[in-house]
């Protein structure tokens, strides 16, 4: 598993299956004062079981740019596949598990509860959601909550259940927007770490918006740096650590060397922009 | 990581804000003796000629005194004291057997039943109304002025066309003053319930879209438990209104039994102990209707897991 990041480095690896195959996309609002270019034509593969983070500065489109991955939102022109089949498709098959900015969990329905909501959508055998809430339950080291209601727990456990959540139906993509944006700095790195190893444990391809250039360099194996107004990506960043990296490579050069780069990209962004 | 380090800390236990049984019910107890008070000097003041007047035509002496008490005791005072009106109620309460034309319990009974019966028509409508107004914008453009222009004629001049016209359909006796009593309470219950079911945050809705759940499974897993607060809330005005439309119907109905029909008969031979005590009769009827509404939330609530 370890040498599949080292793989992205060459410049053409053998043929993967694509998670996600972006070409060409452009995606405009009508608004009050006009019209806004969210996306505009961007292109974008990703391959199967990559980490792939997109950064940039607010109204960039990353968002945008998930949530028409996510069939959320159409796009105005550009084609797209997820999985090998359309956005629509993709979501009708419940091919992926999308976790928000908050936890969004159902206040009324306890934590157990919360994550068999999706299985019971979806028509799980009640024996089969009970498994499965207590093995992702486990995962996200959250096991003994099952009964508490989501007030009881802290903003970072919450969210912990909600990518629990997203996990509970098996899906090979897995949507992440901004997903420890409002919690502090602390528990932002323990979830990140525990992040990283259920990429490495499950092999799943995730998508991850944020605004935080250590976040994205520690967590990918590609960042995706985007501008606004239009809404384009700027530079497109390979990241070659190992797999089970610790936080300890966030002093090392060549990880200074990638958020330099980063921060170079988004600073170019910008200055397009004035 | 462990979990406890991220769990919030225990709520502070109840006990400590809670305050002394007497001290809580101080101000209510306050305002209850306040308004007695008034309402005695009220009824001194409002009664004072009537008995004045009574003793002069008798040409009998009479006293300050005599002239207090009689504004106390007067058989058919203009507004009767407090004790008189409490005598009364426990006289018609507890004086004759339930089922006996005479007792109040016999009158509320009737009057509960088809106010149970109207509350529940009225919400059973006022739900469904909700439901088609959030599922179809074509309904909501065609349903939602009807629904507004029906609250803006006054119920005394429908209630007899109701009775009339149902009457000539054949029905007759619960099930007119129950229409008549849903007519008026479905409408908060469709304000609040189009409210609830349109509260779900984009994003638990987002969610549900990206598990591509139905139509149906949006309904019964996210909008309908969403919409359970802004339910009691207005089943709480709905069912004090379903009272209301309960008693005016048994007025233009000629009802020989109910509340309502007590109250019109007390005011034909002038019985304003009578009125007042119908009056009383309904005053607790509601509180403890609304009681039960808070109870019902209460239990639901604690199921749902609102904080204690």
């Amino acid at each position: 598993m370890s040498n599949k990041a080292d793989a992205a480095v060459e410049p053409v690896p053998t043929p993967q299956r694509l998670a996600v195959d972006v070409r060409n996309v452009s995606l405009t609002f009508a608004t009050g004062d006009g019209k806004v270019e969210a996306l505009s034509s961007v292109s974008l593969q990703i391959a199967d079981g990559e980490f792939v983070s997109f950064i940039g500065p607010s109204g960039c489109g990353k968002t945008t740019m998930l949530r028409v991955i996510a069939d959320l939102q159409q796009p105005t022109s550009g084609t797209l596949l997820v999985n090998g089949m359309s956005a629509e498709q993709a979501r009708l098959e419940r091919r992926y598990g999308y976790v928000f900015q908050a936890p969004a969990l159902f206040p009324w329905r306890t934590i157990e509860k919360n994550l068999r909501l999706p299985l019971e959508i979806m028509g799980f055998s009640d024996s089969e959601q009970r498994q499965r809430a207590a093995r992702y339950l486990a995962l996200v080291n959250l096991t003994g909550f099952e009964r508490k209601f989501p007030w009881q727990l802290s903003g970072g456990m919450q969210q912990r259940v909600s990518i629990a959540r997203a996990l509970s139906f098996d899906p090979a993509l897995l949507l992440m927007d901004e997903p420890f944006g409002a919690l502090d700095e602390i528990v932002r790195d323990h979830l990140n770490e525990q992040l990283l190893q259920l990429w490495d444990k499950t092999g799943k391809t995730v998508l991850f918006v944020t605004h935080s250039i250590p976040e994205a360099v520690f967590l990918s194996t590609k960042i995706v740096v985007m501008s606004p107004r239009p809404g384009r990506i700027i530079d497109v960043i390979d990241c070659s650590f190992p797999r089970d990296r610790t936080l300890e490579i966030r002093e090392s050069p060549e990880f200074l060397k990638i958020a330099q780069r980063v921060r170079a990209g988004l600073r170019a962004g910008h200055s397009y922009d004035e | 990581m462990t979990n406890s380090a991220l769990a919030l800390p225990e709520p502070v236990s109840g006990a400590l804000k809670r305050r002394p049984l007497v001290l809580r019910y101080a101000p209510i107890a306050t305002i209850v003796l306040v308004l007695i008070a008034v309402w005695y000097v009220a009824a001194v003041l409002m009664n004072l000629s009537l008995v004045r007047d009574g003793f002069e035509r008798e040409e009998t002496p009479y006293t300050v005194s005599d002239l207090l008490a009689g504004t106390m005791s007067a058989e058919r005072p203009l507004l009767p004291a407090p004790h008189q009106v409490i005598s009364a109620f426990a006289d018609s309460v507890f004086g004759y057997a339930p089922t006996a034309p005479r007792s109040l319990v016999y009158h509320s009974g009737v009057t509960l039943s088809a106010t149970m019966l109207g509350f529940a028509l009225g919400a059973l409508l006022g739900i469904a109304l909700a439901l088609m107004i959030v599922h179809s914008r074509v309904l909501e453009k065609s349903l939602l002025p009807w629904i507004i222009c029906s609250q803006m004629v006054p119920i005394l001049a429908l209630a007899p066309i109701f009775v009339v016209v149902l009457g000539a359909m054949g029905l007759q006796g619960l099930l007119p003053k129950s229409i008549i009593s849903a007519y008026l309470c479905f409408f908060p219950i469709t304000i609040g319930m189009v409210k609830g079911f349109t509260s779900p945050d984009p994003m638990q809705l987002d969610l549900m879209r990206t598990w591509s759940a139905t139509q149906r499974q949006v309904l019964s897993r996210l909008r309908w438990p969403s919409a359970v607060p802004y339910l009691f809330a207005s089943l709480k005005v709905a069912i004090t209104i379903s009272l209301i439309g309960a008693i005016v119907a048994e007025l233009p109905t000629g009802a020989e039994a109910g509340i309502g029909a007590r109250l019109l008969a007390g005011s034909y031979y002038g019985q304003t102990i009578q009125i007042w005590s119908a009056l009383l009769a309904s005053a607790i009827l509601a509180s403890g209707l609304i009681g039960l509404v808070g109870l019902a939330e209460k239990m639901v609530g604690l199921r749902m897991g609102a904080r204690p």
